[in-house]
């Protein structure tokens, strides 16, 4: 059973939204005492999901989360967006693969840094990112 | 606009990144960079990006471009001051920063572009002896 201890939500709708919401997550992470290497972990996978948001999903919103389960704190983020949905979600999560001209690491990589990972996607509906990163993942 | 300073010292570049930047704010310092290399002709590019909390897979792309365009131009480029916890994080993400060299910290950095410069030199020279003997 996961517990959300805190919540918050902040919409993405520019560049210039990106530093804020990296620095609110810091914030959530540092409060639950994570390490740095594991903040800096998360606040990069956070960077790339909501890139891949603002470039393909044209912004949306994203949620911050403490959460618990057991004796672990961690925190949850879902990146929810309107865009036009990924086609084929398990060759976007491939190493190397690109729509656009970017170096196709953003979402696998994400994936690799945080402890969960989870990616639902509707054609024309659009996309739904939640990742969780556990203080002691 | 903002923008990210450049120096000039010399023969080399200095740029300290001293906030989180966003993507626009990146792709200018790219431009700008290379634009100073061509009106300066810089030999040497020195990027400290102590400062900086993290550098995701655009971040390391750029850093990656301004190695490859200065080079193009006759620089060489070293990124300087990178964070263990972001070092460690690049690596697990997949990035492994092609085209620059990387030093621990400014004065190592300097050094390094200085021995590598001065080497281009001497083998030009060289070059130009045996030409000259023939």
């Amino acid at each position: 059973m996961k517990l959300v201890l805190n919540k918050d939500v902040m919409s993405i709708e520019k560049e210039q939204d990106v530093v804020p919401f990296r620095n609110r997550v810091k914030e959530y992470a540092v409060k639950i005492g994570m390490s740095l290497v594991n903040q800096t972990k998360l606040i990069t996978a956070a960077s790339e999901l909501v890139r891949n948001m603002l470039k393909y999903g044209g912004g949306g919103v994203t949620i911050i989360e403490v959460i618990s389960q057991g004796r672990d704190n961690g925190i949850r983020l879902v990146f929810q967006d309107k865009g036009p949905g990924i086609k084929d979600i398990s060759l976007a999560m491939k190493d190397g693969y690109s729509s656009g001209k970017s170096l196709g690491i953003g979402l696998p990589g994400a994936k690799r840094l945080v402890n969960e990972f989870d990616i639902k996607s509707t054609l024309g509906e659009g996309t739904t990112v939640s990742i969780i990163k556990w203080k002691n993942g | 606009m903002e923008r990210i300073p450049i120096l000039r010292m010399g023969k080399f570049l200095l740029v300290t990144i001293q906030i989180d930047l966003y993507d626009r704010l990146a792709t200018n310092l790219e431009a700008d960079l290379v634009q100073m290399v061509n009106k300066t002709g810089a030999r040497g590019v020195l990027i400290d990006i102590s400062a900086l909390s993290i550098v995701d897979s655009f971040m390391g792309r750029i850093l990656g471009n301004i190695g490859s365009m200065s080079k193009i131009m006759d620089a060489e480029t070293v990124v300087v001051g990178m964070q263990p916890a972001v070092a460690i994080t690049l690596i697990e993400l997949g990035l492994e920063l092609k085209g620059v060299h990387t030093a621990l910290n400014v004065e190592k950095g300097m050094e390094l572009l200085k021995t590598r410069i001065d080497a281009e030199d001497e083998e030009i020279i060289e070059e130009e002896d045996e030409a000259g003997t023939e």
